[in-house]
């Protein structure tokens, strides 16, 4: 507790908003560019963390992310340069978890190495199926073999915390191909799996070509994308097959071996100070969340110009009720649930006074189970838990 | 100014098929003859209700009186008198034209004579107007006058060699037309001394003047203190003012007299008093008879109209009042529905009417609605001798109580280009339509006449038309009367409960067909629950059609980018949003839109 008052927690998110190429699938704030483009971008992101130095003194770091886009796109240099502004400008702890996305077919030892003398101690790797014919569709630039190389030069280089980011029910899947993804990248023994279910975003590709429902699936020299029931067996064979293996479900769509679960994320899901630098970046510092603008140019000019209160962009303070909102439908996220004696220490009313009602008709729904102190979701609950947790918003 | 004598006087209106540009032509008479400078002209000055500029339609009846000083040297007062252009309105249509002793005939020089301008030229005629043809729009590259004028002289009969080529939108040639109005339509007769003899052609409700009633002089004379007595509603009212319409205001003036247009106020409190085609006389001194050809509207089209909110239902009722105040054709009475809860079943002139009134509602009146599907009024009659004139499907008597059931008929006519006939064919036969004929106006056009079901037209079927004609067909139809038809009705349930809402009379041999399009169409508008509902369309006890809207399966969150919780918060927002947009009926939910589904049946 002292502890607390004295270093209150922080953890810092870094966007690198690049890629090689856009994915099909991919509705995030990323896109190709010029290595003249880039650094000038990484240059400026060196200038927002050092504009932090005094702001962030207090506080202790205990994650730090560099997600994106394809952050492995960066240069040894750059690294080198983000993390010594990071090391000067925040107090890291010495066991921190720092973590880097990266796609396979962008790193090379010499930028693992890298990595490792920047104190990075966890990869996420982006390799989404095993499965060419798979990935050529999802319009990955890169193949099974350049991830193989990828992942075993990281084990070789010393990596021991690694992610592998897997995606199921994209077009022309069947259950068949998504089990020899999930045995394939298991042999392996990765400590993680990210295992999203392929959702058809507007201003993507795919919502081009299947629509937000895969309606126009039809069309010819399209594949289908699956169906509902080979979906939902997909979907079953993932939690059955990972459990089997050891890893354990601690999140909708996140496995981890024991002691490996992401902090980074589950920070979110715990509603923890996080501090997001970069574009297009979200930020919650003591219940006030504030996102940073997505316009490239801007960001980078307002940096050079030192003005600071012009990245910032919907900033809000969270009130009373969106905090008993959030702390419901983010830890509901978690299947360890939430704890009803934590919501009366957070809030100082009982749970049951708040949400007596809708707790009860989940319940009855069995979308939701409660045991003692403890409140998550059930298997029918997770497999539907967009409606679930929108019934928490009072 | 001086006192006008007749001679110098002209009373008329503009016709023309929808879009042909008629109230862009009142414009530029108005703007032409000076009693608006250009600066005051809005688009379309005679169209008042933000909803009719919006549409491009003419809903309610206008007039203007303005000055022109002719080429003669004199001076001339023009009133034009608006008419709605749509057949829902045909009643008010007719009572403006009885207003006038001439009309202007508005035709597309590139378009020609379509189902409209028939109809329109021929209720011209009826009420002995004098008819004079203008062709607009011959700025349009495709334009083509000789071909409409020869269209015009021989489809319809009337001469055309010398009618003005305009292009109202520019202002091409508008100074012709008002030369032709002085030389061209009759000035009004009519004796000043005679009893009082006015028709009124409409009337609305203003909340300082109270009721201003629209009226044509036929003969005699009224001015303020005047007793005057509607003949056919027996209400009475001394005179407070009378006046003439100014561009957009009201201008009082001393009296009114024979062949005059202008405005009576009166301590009238409501406009039912004064229906439009009623006489007003003078009481102390009545005219021997009424003018011809008043009578009571009555809707023919009705729905149920609920708050989407229930608390909101008191208000719901004021707004409709208030509308009331100035439409004397909405009808509305309270009724209950199991499914929706507590609101009005209302009749409407025809679907146009319905949709306006409802617009009104939301926009005016800021209310949140929930339509049912349209229906028309059918004459039951039980096997005890009684009939039952049936508005509401859910109120139609045990099959066993019916001896047999009518429908009302229209008569349609239709103008096509002779490439389309076929498909428009196969839709009128669709629709249960009864061929009646065929008349080619050119070699590339003709009129088809179909004798149609009044409610098989009332849902999309100008639509259809449309669409299966490339926007090329024009309609028009007439009230024909009752005829005996073979009618079910057909019931829908959800998760085996009927919902008395979704409920709709049909003809039974269509009601398979109908049953089947209404649960596939529910099946898209319903979204998954928790649970398999099915959907089922049943005659009586048997169900002749059955859809299954699924348990919710999957519907989980993709990747949180970098902790953007405000995203994630807006979807779920939208998800319970869209719940609070449903109709709970039993345990299932039903978006509110759902019950207006029926409406768009049709394949196209």
């Amino acid at each position: 507790m002292t502890n607390r008052i004295n270093h209150p927690n922080l953890q810092l998110y870094l966007h690198i908003p690049f890629c090689v190429r856009k994915c099909a699938y991919c509705d995030f704030l990323s896109e190709p560019a010029d290595a003249a483009e880039i650094d000038h971008y990484v240059q400026a992101m060196i200038g927002e963390i050092r504009s932090y130095q005094k702001q962030y003194a207090e506080y202790e770091v205990s994650t730090v992310f560099l997600g994106g886009g394809t952050p492995s796109i960066l240069t040894e240099v750059q690294i080198a340069g983000v993390f010594s502004a990071l090391y000067e400008t925040f107090h890291i702890i010495p066991d921190a978890e720092i973590s880097i996305e990266m796609n396979p077919g962008t790193v090379t030892k010499e930028k693992l190495l890298a990595y490792k003398s920047a104190g990075i101690n966890r990869l996420s790797i982006g390799l989404q199926s095993a499965n060419d014919e798979e990935l050529k569709l999802l319009g990955r630039i890169h193949t099974m073999q350049d991830f193989l190389d990828t992942y075993e030069l990281a084990r070789s280089v010393g990596f021991e915390n690694v992610n592998v980011d897997l995606i199921s029910a994209i077009p022309g899947q069947t259950s068949g191909s998504w089990l020899r993804t999930l045995k394939t990248v298991t042999d392996l023994n990765p400590e993680h799996i990210s295992a999203y279910s392929l959702i058809v975003e507007e201003g993507t590709l795919f919502y081009e070509k299947y629509g937000s429902d895969g309606q126009y699936a039809d069309h010819e020299g399209t594949s289908r994308l699956p169906g509902e029931e080979e979906e939902r067996i997909i979907y079953k064979d993932t939690l059955k097959f990972l459990t089997k293996l050891g890893y354990q479900r601690y999140e909708i769509s996140n496995y981890a071996k024991p002691g490996y679960e992401c902090q980074h994320n589950r920070g979110y899901w715990q509603r923890k100070n996080y501090l997001g630098i970069g574009v297009g970046a979200a930020s919650l510092i003591e219940n006030q969340r504030f996102g940073h603008i997505t316009n490239r140019d801007a960001y980078i000019e307002f940096v050079n110009e030192n003005q600071y209160d012009k990245l910032i962009e919907e900033k809000e303070d969270v009130s009373h009720q969106a905090q008993m909102e959030e702390f419901m439908f983010l830890g509901l996220r978690e299947t360890k649930g939430i704890s009803r004696e934590n919501f009366r220490i957070l809030f100082q009313k009982d749970i049951v006074d708040v949400y007596g009602r809708v707790l009860q008709t989940l319940q009855e729904e069995k979308l939701i189970e409660m045991q003692d102190d403890i409140i998550r979701l059930t298997e029918y609950g997770i497999d539907i838990s967009n409606y679930v947790l929108s019934q928490f918003l009072l | 100014m001086a006192i006008i004598d007749q001679n110098h006087i002209r009373n008329f209106c503009i016709i023309a098929h929808i879009d042909h540009g008629k109230s862009t032509l009142a414009d530029r008479i108005i703007e032409k003859t000076g009693t608006l400078t250009s600066r005051e002209m809005q688009s379309q000055v005679l169209d008042n209700m933000e909803l009719e500029r919006e549409r491009g339609i003419t809903i309610k009846a206008q007039a203007v009186r303005i000055v022109y000083n002719a080429k003669n040297g004199e001076e001339y007062v023009f009133n034009l008198i608006d008419t709605p252009g749509h057949v829902d309105f045909n009643y008010e249509v007719s009572r403006s034209l009885a207003a006038c002793d001439g009309a202007i005939l508005v035709v597309d020089a590139a378009q020609g004579v379509e189902a409209q301008t028939l109809a329109n030229v021929y209720l011209a005629l009826d009420h002995d107007l004098d008819v004079m043809p203008v062709i607009n729009k011959i700025d349009l590259p495709s334009a083509d006058p000789d071909r409409v004028i020869e269209e015009i002289e021989d489809v319809i009969g009337i001469e055309a060699h010398d009618a003005p080529l305009i292009s109202a939108k520019t202002g091409i040639n508008i100074e012709e037309v008002l030369e032709q109005i002085v030389t061209k339509i009759p000035a009004p007769a009519g004796d000043k001394s005679a009893p009082l003899q006015a028709l009124v052609f409409d009337s609305l409700y203003d909340s300082y003047k109270g009721v201003i009633v629209f009226c044509r002089i036929k003969e005699g004379t009224v001015r303020k203190g005047t007793e005057i007595q509607m003949m056919a509603t027996g209400a009475r009212a001394e005179v407070v003012e009378v006046g003439y319409f100014g561009a957009g205001q009201f201008i009082p003036s001393d009296e009114l007299d024979a062949g005059m247009v202008g405005y009576i106020t009166a301590s009238l409190k409501n406009v039912k008093d004064t229906r439009v085609g009623d006489t007003v006389t003078e009481a102390a001194r009545p005219c021997a008879e009424p003018l011809p050809g008043y009578k009571k509207v009555n809707p023919m089209v009705y729905c149920g109209l609920y708050p989407a909110d229930g608390a909101k239902y008191p208000d719901i009722r004021d707004a409709l009042e208030k509308l009331q105040l100035n439409d004397a054709a909405l009808q509305f009475e309270a009724e209950t529905s199991i499914a929706l809860g507590f609101g009005f079943r209302c009749g409407f002139l025809g679907l146009l009417h319905l949709e306006i009134v409802q617009e009104r509602l939301e926009r005016e009146y800021n209310l949140d609605l929930v339509t049912t599907a349209p229906g028309v009024i059918y004459k039951v009659y039980k096997t005890n001798g009684e009939m039952l004139e049936l508005t509401n499907p859910s109120n139609l008597p045990d099959p066993a109580e019916i001896e047999y059931m009518e429908e009302p008929m229209v008569s349609a006519e239709i103008m096509v280009t002779t490439e389309f006939i076929g498909q428009i064919m196969t839709l009128c036969q669709e629709r249960r339509g009864q061929y009646e004929g065929t008349d080619y106006i050119e070699t590339t056009r003709a009129l088809l006449k179909y004798k149609l079901p009044l409610n098989e037209i009332i849902y999309d079927f100008f639509d259809a038309l449309k669409s299966r004609s490339r926007g090329y067909a024009s309609f028009d139809y007439e009230l024909l009367g009752y005829e005996k038809a073979d009618l079910v009705k057909l019931d829908i349930l959800l998760n085996k409960e009927e919902v008395d809402a979704l409920s709709f009379i049909v003809h039974a041999s269509t009601a398979y067909e109908r049953g089947r399009k209404m649960c596939e169409k529910l099946k898209k508008e319903i979204p998954r629950q928790l649970f398999e509902i099915p959907i089922q369309a049943a005659i009586g006890s048997k169900v002749i059609a059955r859809e299954t809207v699924r348990a919710m399966r999957k519907d989980v969150l993709a990747k949180c980018y970098g902790g953007d919780i405000s995203r994630k918060r807006k979807l779920l927002e939208k998800q319970k949003e869209g719940k609070k947009r449903m109709r709970q009926i039993g345990n299932v939910e039903i978006p509110q839109k759902a019950f207006m589904s029926v409406l768009k049946l049709d394949d196209e």
